[in-house]
Order: structure tokens, then sequence, then C-alpha cells
């Protein structure tokens, strides 16, 4: 089919398809929940905020667990090195998560408000927590993480979790936050009215406000404050490799800008970020939920490709080590189960955005306080 | 080399969250494929009853869903936290199993289960039925995927170890879905779900009749959840995965030690039915045994024989000194002699590397190891007997005991007088755990029974962990299981109060509460209307709230 090197090659795209697939379907929902208790006042205006996401963020959420499940069976050692060494980071996310199914399915069959407040923070946390750690690991990815690898390919980790709470890495937390809070915010314009959606776009423009100064202010201080890695020697990147099979890395390239001279085509990614945010501020000046939306999608391909570009080849640097440094032609599956997952991922991913589609059409409309008043007990 | 408190801590919370997140699963799966039975009925005889049912039982399936998501949050991403080692050494082949569950069976649920609770007014009744049918067929493909993932783990066949990249690598994808192991595991498993949503039911069906409330919707409940457990449950016992454990060593010896067979005995082989192993001393005490009866169960023939521990215990030193061996060539290969004699002479022996790493428990330099590490090893190559004996035990016992149930209630279903058999009532209300214990205890023979290796006969366990320090895992133990039971807490008081409201809660105004509710509301309007006068008399004086 294809050889090793393009396989490989294929595989980082994918992965980058998957996270992307999941911040923007993801995204919206834990965006939206995390303004839902500030733009929703009353019981029946949370409850339309929660019930215009009821329907799919379960489905939603498989993007985030199949980029775990793929990471897994891709990039095995980024999966075993990244997770157990974020491991509270890991951990926070996870108890985040854990307050979703249970906070959407158990919030509204009890009638107490005191239940409901308390379900309401629950589904707060799990939007904001993961939207707000992803960011950071994000940020702690450019400076590297403190890990290296023994001879057996064991990795140890060498930092804490209040290491990654740097200045740098928070920055990036904000703009991660932010971005998928606009997300969110653009999806409740579109599918609520009222003060709720009134309130929803407010929240939108301050988000999008937001996320634009600090996606900048990040591409500066990255450009004029941090030294990326680059790697000097290639050793044949369509061999079987593993992370210490002589590579050399050095530590100069200014601010990881090293790709978008090499690659200028590649410069599209910052600038889709960037525009996405003056699209997603128009829609909201025009009341366009729609427009917001498509802005913030934007928004959200941008940034991550603009990660992506900027650490490729790498895709978890060492700070302790840079030999150690996983990259996406040394920490990858072997060449039989790249292929056979690239032939799954072809057959299942289009099957999957299609019958998304139908349920998204099947469940599409703005709600109110009546839907909400009309079916009190078989909605969230 | 990890300390063994890392090791074993991280062994606890594994064991921990995926009990836990099996109290939830199994209902998961039986109950759809029970929702989209009921459903089906609707949809063919249009009797609004059986709506009722898909929409009550949903209700439960949905409390019940959400635990099961939230604990399987944690299974996807706790072999990269907490057995880094593992992942890298074995995510070439384990992972990919994982990948596609997430693609071709969690999409599939997770999408079309928010059609089921929210799409009732949005799609056609065969739409809708299509979409619980694939919420169905979607949690099943689930148990499919991670019980080839788990097969493997037991019997893993279709890979070789690559010097180069340290790690097992996938060669034959066909031989991993196709594992035998994995196959029996996945119809034994899945069929135990099936059976734990009929238990489910019935039993909850059975309060109802018993408090003699909404006696159409109970008999019919329970009716179709006598008939699916009755066939669920002869499906777990006789496709049960018993025999699974012909094939691979490590099977062998989990059936070995299911039986607390020390000796290998002439075939066919007795089956003992009660005794305390004594695994110091090597027999099992006061041991009642029926004859040929394990050699029937376990080989499913009269002439082949069940291996002992002791003859077990025999081979695997052998096989451990050939491991030292391979361990040896291999780090000629890893400092750099490529030769194809040195490539030779590692393959030769490379089958049994695996056990070498055993005796990285013992000393980190393996090719050193004195005789006694080396009879200490292979000691460990057999997991602990008594727990085991008693576990299979209980499993067993539960599965029989609810297939006496199902034939019971099935009978009285046919016969249509189940309400008046209190006491069949009651043995299916008081059943209701059974499943659980069963399911549970299966899997601690399965998983236990599997040890000291985390992937047969390639990766022990303690060298499967991460490289964390036990105050870690202490801390994120004692939260996991903090948590988890507080939300345990509250799905049961759900759960409780619902089953216990029944198809009222769906408010339809056709039900026991509504209705006695609709009646008493009858009763006073009349009553008030003959009293007027006297009411109207009688008003100034009553209490007026403040």
């Amino acid at each position: 089919m294809f050889d090793y090197e393009v396989l490989k090659l294929i595989w980082w795209v994918l992965i980058g398809v998957l996270l992307i697939g999941f911040a923007l379907t993801d995204g919206f929902d834990m965006g939206a929940m995390a303004l839902m208790p500030f733009v929703g006042k009353t019981d029946n205006e949370r409850r339309v905020a929660i019930n215009t996401i009821a329907p799919h963020w379960d489905g939603n959420q498989v993007w985030f667990i199949t980029a775990g499940g793929a990471l897994f069976a891709a990039w095995p050692m980024v999966y075993a090195v990244a997770f157990s060494g974020l491991y509270w980071a890991m951990l926070l996310v996870l108890f985040a998560l854990f307050c979703r199914p249970v906070g959407f399915d158990y919030r509204s069959k009890v009638e107490d408000p005191r239940w409901r407040s308390a379900w309401d923070w629950a589904l707060f946390v799990g939007g904001a927590v993961p939207a707000l750690v992803f960011g950071v690991a994000f940020g702690n990815l450019f400076l590297g993480l403190p890990f290296q690898l023994d001879e057996l390919m064991r990795s140890s980790y060498h930092g804490s979790f209040f290491e990654l709470l740097n200045p740098f890495a928070l920055l990036c937390g904000i703009v991660s936050l932010s971005m998928l809070c606009a997300h969110g915010g653009a999806w409740l314009m579109m599918r609520t009215e009222g003060a709720l959606g009134e309130r929803s776009r407010l929240a939108t423009r301050l988000c999008a406000l937001i996320f634009l100064i600090g996606f900048v202010g990040a591409g500066l201080w990255l450009a004029f404050g941090i030294q990326g890695f680059n790697q000097l020697s290639v050793t044949d990147p369509g061999a079987a490799l593993n992370p210490l099979l002589d590579k050399q890395v050095m530590q100069n390239n200014a601010g990881w800008l090293g790709n978008y001279s090499r690659y200028p085509s590649t410069q599209i990614a910052p600038i889709a970020g960037i525009i996405g945010a003056l699209i997603a501020l128009l829609g909201v000046r025009r009341n366009s939920g729609g427009v917001s939306f498509l802005g913030t999608s934007l928004m959200i391909v941008g940034s991550i490709c603009t990660a992506g570009f900027a650490l490729f080849p790498f895709v978890f640097p060492s700070s302790l080590d840079p030999a150690s440094s996983l990259t996406l032609w040394d920490a990858v599956s072997s060449y039989k189960t790249l292929g056979i997952m690239f032939v799954v991922v072809c057959i299942f991913v289009p099957l999957i955005l299609c019958y998304t589609l139908w349920s998204y059409i099947r469940m599409w409309g703005r709600l109110n306080d009546q839907t909400i008043e009309a079916n009190p007990h078989g909605l969230y | 080399m990890i300390s063994e408190s890392v090791v074993d801590l991280s062994r606890l919370q594994f064991a921990m969250t995926a009990m836990y997140h099996f109290l939830f699963v199994p209902l998961t799966l039986g109950l759809a494929f029970l929702l989209a039975i009921m459903e089906s009925v609707y949809v063919m005889t249009g009797k609004q009853v059986y709506k009722d049912m898909t929409q009550f039982w949903g209700k439960l399936f949905g409390i019940n869903f959400a635990l099961g998501v939230t604990t399987g949050l944690t299974m996807e991403f706790q072999f990269g936290t907490n057995w880094a080692y593992y992942s890298h050494y074995v995510g070439d082949i384990f992972g990919a199993p994982l990948a596609i569950e997430g693609l071709m069976a969690f999409f599939l649920e997770s999408t079309f289960i928010g059609l089921f609770f929210f799409g009732w007014d949005r799609l056609s009744r065969v739409q809708h039925l299509a979409v619980t049918w694939l919420v169905a067929l979607g949690s099943n493909l689930s148990a499919l995927w991670i019980l080839i993932a788990n097969g493997w783990m037991q019997n893993p066949v279709g890979s070789e170890f690559n010097f180069e990249t340290m790690r097992m690598e996938l060669v034959d994808f066909g031989a991993l879905l196709f594992n035998p192991v994995a196959q029996v595991k996945f119809v034994h498993t899945v069929s135990a779900g099936y059976v734990t949503g009929a238990v489910f039911v019935l039993a909850i069906s059975s309060f109802y009749m018993l408090k003699k409330r909404d006696l159409g919707f109970a008999r019919r409940s329970f009716a179709i959840a006598a008939v699916f457990g009755l066939a669920s449950t002869l499906s777990v016992i006789i496709l049960g995965d018993e025999s699974g454990y012909e094939i691979g060593d490590v099977q062998k010896v989990k059936l070995a030690a299911i039986e607390a067979e020390w000796e290998t005995h002439p075939a066919p082989a007795g089956f003992t039915l009660f005794g305390l192993p004594n695994q110091q001393e090597q027999r099992t005490d006061y041991a009642v045994k029926i004859p040929y009866a394990l050699g029937l169960i376990a080989t499913r023939s009269l002439d082949e024989e069940v291996k002992g521990i002791k003859q077990l215990v025999a081979e695997h030193e052998l096989r451990i000194r050939n491991g030292m061996l391979a361990y040896q060539r291999l780090q000629t290969l890893r400092s750099g002699d490529k030769s194809p004699q040195a490539i030779a002479a590692f393959n030769e022996v490379k089958q049994d590397l695996g056990y070498g790493l055993l005796l990285k428990r013992y000393t980190d330099n393996v090719v050193d190891a004195s005789d006694e590490q080396i009879r200490l090893a292979s000691l460990d190559t057999i997991p602990d007997v008594f727990s085991l004996f008693w576990t299979f035990r209980a499993m067993v016992l539960a599965g029989f005991l609810m297939l006496l149930l199902f034939g019971l209630a099935s009978w009285a279903s046919i016969k249509r007088n189940a309400e008046n058999r209190p006491w069949l009532l009651k043995f299916a209300l008081f059943s209701l755990p059974l499943p659980w214990i069963a399911a549970q205890t299966g899997w601690y023979v399965a998983e236990h029974g599997r040890q000291p290796w985390s992937i047969a006969e390639l990766l022990p366990t303690h060298l499967s962990a991460s490289t964390l320090a036990a105050g870690d895992i202490w801390g994120s133990l004692v939260a996991l299981v903090a948590f988890y039971t507080l939300l345990l807490v509250v799905e049961m008081f759900l759960m409780i109060r619902f089953a216990r409201l029944g198809p009222s809660s769906l408010h339809t105004g056709r039900y026991h509460f509504e209705l006695e509710a609709a009646a008493a509301n009858h009763m006073r309007r009349l009553r008030d209307a003959v009293a007027v006068p006297k009411a109207a008399k009688d008003a100034p004086t009553e209490p007026t709230a403040v």
C-alpha cells in the first residue's frame, strides 16, 4: 500500500484529525457546560442549555476516547510516556470527566434545588477543567517534559504536577479554555433563544476576545522567549526505530518556528486561528450563532494545527534528555498495525460522520422554556 | 526494579476500577437487548404497554449506563497512566482492538443512545426501533473488541518479539481476531450480561407483582425476562468459557488452580466439589471428589488428561532456565552484535524470554539468578489456588441457581400464573445480586488466574507497571475508591427510587401511583361536592397557612 514512512506521516495526520474531531464536537459541549451556570439563571434556562447537548454529548465524548485508543494503537510509546508522566494531570481530567455522564443523567431526576445546583457545578467542572488542562499540557509540550528512557525502553518521569503550572503553560490553558468556551457559547447562540441566547452571545464575545489576545500573546512568547528543538541527524524514517536509536536533537529552533519558515504554507494555520476568532466576533455582532460557530470551529482547527506544525516531527519532547524525545518517526507502532488501523479508520470514520450528522439533523432546532415544560420528566 | 508495593498498588487499583466498571457493564449489555426486544413487540403489536416498558426500563438503563460510561473512561486511560511499560511492550497489538472498539462500537452505541432517549418524538417508530437495536449492537460489539484484547492477554497469538524496538509486534491480525480464547470469552461474557439484564427485570417485576400493582406491565416484563434469561443462562453454562481453558499454557495453569489439581491424574480426572487447598504443602485438605466430572467439564472428553500443578511448575522451571539464555542473547543483540548467528541464537529461545523476565522480581540482571531464585520464580507461576478454587465455585453455584430461577419463571409464564406463586416471586427478588456475584467472581478467576503474567508467558505483571511513586498510587487509589463509592451510592439511591416508583415515573397517568392519586382526587371531589354547605360553614375555623 504505502511505505512505512508515508504511513507514519498519515498517522500523524490522523491523530491530529481525531484531536480536532474531539475539540470540535466534545469541545462545544464542554464549553457550553463551562458557561451554563453563568448564562443560565433559572432552572429552566439551565435545563435548556443542558438539553441542547443531551442527545449528543456521549457520542461527542467518544472522539476523546477514540483519540486515546488510537494513541495507544498507533503511538504506544507516547500513550505510555505521556499518561504515566502526566499522572496527576491525567487523573484530574478523568475525575472532571466523571462528573459528566452522571451529571447529565441524574441532575433533573430529583427536584431538590440543592441537588440540581450541585450537579450544575459538577457539569461546570466536567467542562472547564479538561478544557484548561489540555491547554496546559499542550503548553508544556513546547517547553519539553522531564522524562527519559532506559535501555529497556522503560520511561521515568522526573517532574511534578505543580511544575506543569508554569506561566507559559497556564497561558496556553487559558487559550484552550476560552477557545472551547467560545465554541460552546456559539453553540448555545444557535440552539437557544431569549435571555439565555443573549447571555451566550455576550459570553461568546468575551471568550473569543480572550482567545484572540491569548493566542497572539502565546505566539509572541513562543517566538521570543522559548527555544524549540531541532532534529539534526535524521535516521531513516522508513525504518523500525526506537526513540533512543542514534538521534541528535539540538535546542536551537527559536520559538519552534523553524517549520514555518521551512514550509511557508503551514503559516495558514495560525492565520486561520486568528481569522476564525474574527469571524466568531462578526457572528456575535450580527447575532448569528451559525456564523460564530463557524468562526470558533475555524479557531479550533487553526490553533491545533498551529501547535502540531510547530512541533513536527516531535510529538512529546523531553527537556531532560532531548535525544529521548518522542517523534512521529520513532514512537510509532509497527508497519502492520499502522496499516490495519489505517484501513479501519478509512472504513469507519466516514460511517461515523454520516450517522452523527443524521443524529444532529434529527435533533436540530431551538429549545426554550416551553420545550422543557412540555416534557419535564423525559428531558434531562 | 520497581518496588513490590508499586506493583501491588497498581494491581489493586486496576482490579478495583475494573470491578466497579463491571458492576454496570453486564446490565447495560443485557438491558439493551431486552429494550430492543420490548420495543420490537411494541412496533409489531402497536400496544402502548410495550412502549411504556421500553421507556421505563430504559430510564433504569440510563441510570446504570451513566456510571458505566463514567467508570469506563478510567479503563481506556489506565493502561497508560499505571501500566506504561505494558503499554509500550504490547501496545502494537493490544492498542488496536481498543481503538477499533472506539471506532466501531462506542461511536455507534453512544451516538444512538442519545436518540434512544430523546428521539421518541423526532423519529418514526421503525427508525426509533432501529436506533434501539443499534445501541444493543454497539454495546455487544464493544464487548467483542475488549474481549479480543483480553483474550490476547490470556493467550497471546499472532505476535512476535522485535529486539530492535524492544516490544511485541503484530504479525497475524486474523489470529488475534479469531483467537479461540477470545471467542469463548466473548460468548460467555455477553451471555452473562444478558442474564444480568434478565434477572434485573425479573426481580423488579416480581416486586410489583408481590405488591399487586401494575400487573399487566409487570407480567409482560416478567415473561420476556424469564424466557430471555433462560436462553441466556443456558448459553452461559453450556458455552461457558471452560472450553477455553485447554488452550495455552497459562489457561492450563488456571484450570489446575481452579480445581486444585496438584497431581496429573489419568483421564478423566475427578472434580473436587469441596476442599481446602493448601498451596504451601501442595495438597487439598478435606477434599470431596466426584469421579470423572472434571475431565468431562474441562476437556469434554474421557481420554484427555488435566495437567496437575506440580508437573506445570517443573515444566516452568525448565522454561525459566531457557529464558535466562534468551535474556543473555537479547543483551548480545542490544549491545550491537546483530550478526545472523546472534539473531538465530536468540530466535531459538525467544519464546521463553518472558519466563526469563520472571526472574526480574529477584535479580535485575536475570542471567545471574541462583537456583533458589529460579525455584521461587517457578513457584510464582502458580496463582493463589485457594481463592481461585472458591471464587470459581461461587460463580458456578450462582449460575445454577439462576438456571433454576429462569426455568421456574419460564414455566410460570407459560402457565400464566406467576403472580399466584409468591415464593417464586420472592425467589426472583432475592436473586437480584446473583448475576453480579457470578460476574465479579468470574473475572477474579479469569484475571487472578492469569498471574503472575499480565500477558501470558510474555510479560510478567511486576514488569508492566509504570515507574511511579507508591505515594502517587495511594493517592489516586483512595481518590478513586472514594469518588466511585460516592457515585455508586447516588446511583443506588436513584435506581431504588425509580424502581419503587415503577412505570408511574413515566407520568403517563396510566400507572399505579398516578391512578391512586387520581382516584383519591376524584373521591375528595365527590366528598367535597356532597359536603359543600358543611365545608363552607367550617371553612373559617380551619387553620390558615401564614
